[in-house]
């Protein structure tokens, strides 16, 4: 039993999780804008954003996918117990953390026409959230905003499905962006 | 601040649920994502909604503004307002610019909102298509559908029956081109406030069990037709107290006789424009 497992979340539950919630609707209101989210220290090679976003919206209701990249006895300690998250397939998850290139975007949950809301919700890990590679426009972007995605094609792709569609978050060490469903994408 | 609870009242497990639905909400501008609304310390209809979804975005640093009606004094401000001075230890305030998070009931303050606050309504009935049909299994596909012709026919009605589209609150809008939401019975005065704000939107139905949202920034569009374009109406007067011509007022009886005034809905700021000189009819010293 490692008791690094034990350590590592908010030291005030409460108000850092509220701090945390609130760069999280920031960031998912306002597309592409980093935002501050410090307070977490998971294991590495979590990042403390990523920590952070999982202390503040994952728990035993909410099945988590982990990417075989993290999937680590440290890390499934740590979140067993912070968490009580059950780890769960692509199909199942509520959640899904990893590296880009780690999640198997067409095996998640995209919603329903009647329940658009039950879709999976990916938190990235990123190494950085410059230099900017896309350009976005959309709801919560007044003309347009520059950022940072792994990748171009899939979120265009997931775009055109509006209203059903994965939503993103994207932490890298303190900091995180989102990236909504209803976001406009295109290369710069 | 009351001891013996956690901050902002709700319980860690529930802030979370109130919390992922809000940021789907946020994600799908619109459309009404369900949610567990707990009991709270107050009677549905009292703004259980909006209390639940301020109690899950409120920070200790955070400074509350309550209306309703746009008034800062009626019963249901005071007592919200106490409320999250007593469980959460926020600061508050009466002047919107001030204020970081303001919970509305039924208006849209006059004073433009900045990109540093979020608005949280409280929202009897969030489905626009319930008084049209019942039925929820219906409603739910025609959202998912897009199928929104039943709106346009009871706006159709209302020209028919009364020469123009006489609905003068609730008024319903299409929100990013996709979703049409009800944007809680606010007056059809506040509906171009809806879109391209620089706040963040959010709307929380209590007894109804549904959160929506308006990121900002979201084109908003009332519905309307071609010959009968949207209007934001007002009363055809200015305030009695201010003089301000262009906020959207109350009219008050006076007495038995028919006398009767009209005064800014906006209490912040109609008391703002007294205090700057403004003079309305029926202000002392006006002529």
């Amino acid at each position: 039993m490692q008791t690094q497992a034990l350590s590592g979340g908010f030291a005030d539950p409460a108000r850092d999780a509220a701090h945390a919630f609130r760069a999280c609707l920031q960031a998912m209101a306002r597309p592409g804008r980093g935002q501050p989210i410090p307070g977490a220290t998971p294991p590495a090679p979590l990042s403390p954003a990523a920590g952070a976003v999982l202390l503040t919206l994952v728990d035993d209701t909410t099945p988590l996918f982990l990417a075989p990249g993290l999937d680590t006895p440290a890390l499934r300690g740590w979140i067993a117990f912070h968490l009580a998250a059950p780890i769960c397939a692509p199909e199942e998850a509520v959640f899904a953390l990893g590296a880009w290139a780690d999640l198997p975007l067409d095996r998640f949950r995209l919603g329903t026409p009647d329940y658009p809301d039950r879709s999976v919700t990916l938190i990235v890990e990123i190494d950085s959230l410059s230099p900017v590679t896309a350009r976005l426009r959309g709801p919560g972007i007044a003309t347009h905003q520059d950022a940072r995605l792994p990748a171009i094609a899939p979120f265009v792709a997931n775009r055109a499905r509006y209203p059903l569609g994965f939503d993103c978050y994207f932490c890298a060490e303190e900091s995180l962006s989102a990236l909504p469903r209803s976001t406009f994408v295109e290369a710069l | 601040m009351s001891e013996g609870y956690s901050f902002a009242y709700l319980d860690a497990a529930t802030k979370r649920m109130i919390r992922r639905a809000l940021l789907k909400a946020l994600a799908i501008p619109g459309y009404q994502v369900p949610f567990a609304s707990r009991e709270m310390p107050m009677p549905y209809g009292w703004g259980t909604g909006g209390v639940q979804v301020t109690a899950a975005c409120l920070i200790p640093e955070d400074v509350l503004k309550v209306i309703d009606q746009g008034a800062d004094d009626t019963t249901n401000a005071v007592s919200i307002r106490r409320f999250f001075e007593r469980t959460a230890g926020v600061a508050t305030t009466t002047h919107t610019q001030d204020a970081t998070l303001i919970q509305t009931r039924h208006r849209i303050p006059e004073a433009a909102l900045t990109e540093a606050q979020i608005l949280v309504f409280q929202v009897p009935i969030p489905e626009p298509l319930r008084f049209l049909e019942p039925r929820e299994a219906e409603t739910r596909r025609m959202h998912a559908l897009a199928d929104y012709g039943l709106m346009h026919v009871k706006l159709y009605e209302d020209i028919a029956r009364h020469g123009a589209i006489a609905t003068s609150y609730a008024y319903p809008v299409l929100v990013e081109g996709r979703h049409v939401m009800d944007p809680s019975p606010i007056p059809k005065f506040d509906n171009p406030k809806l879109g391209d704000c620089p706040a963040i939107q959010l709307f929380g139905a209590g007894r109804e069990c549904r959160i929506h949202a308006l990121p900002p920034y979201t084109r908003v569009v009332s519905l309307d037709f071609e010959d009968h374009p949207f209007e934001a109406t007002k009363a055809e007067a200015a305030c009695d107290l201010c003089g301000a011509e262009t906020s959207y007022l109350d009219e008050v009886i006076t007495d038995d006789a028919g006398g009767r005034m009209f005064c800014c809905s906006d209490t912040d700021f109609c008391a703002g424009r007294r205090a700057a000189g403004h003079l309305g009819r029926l202000s002392e010293g006006a002529a």
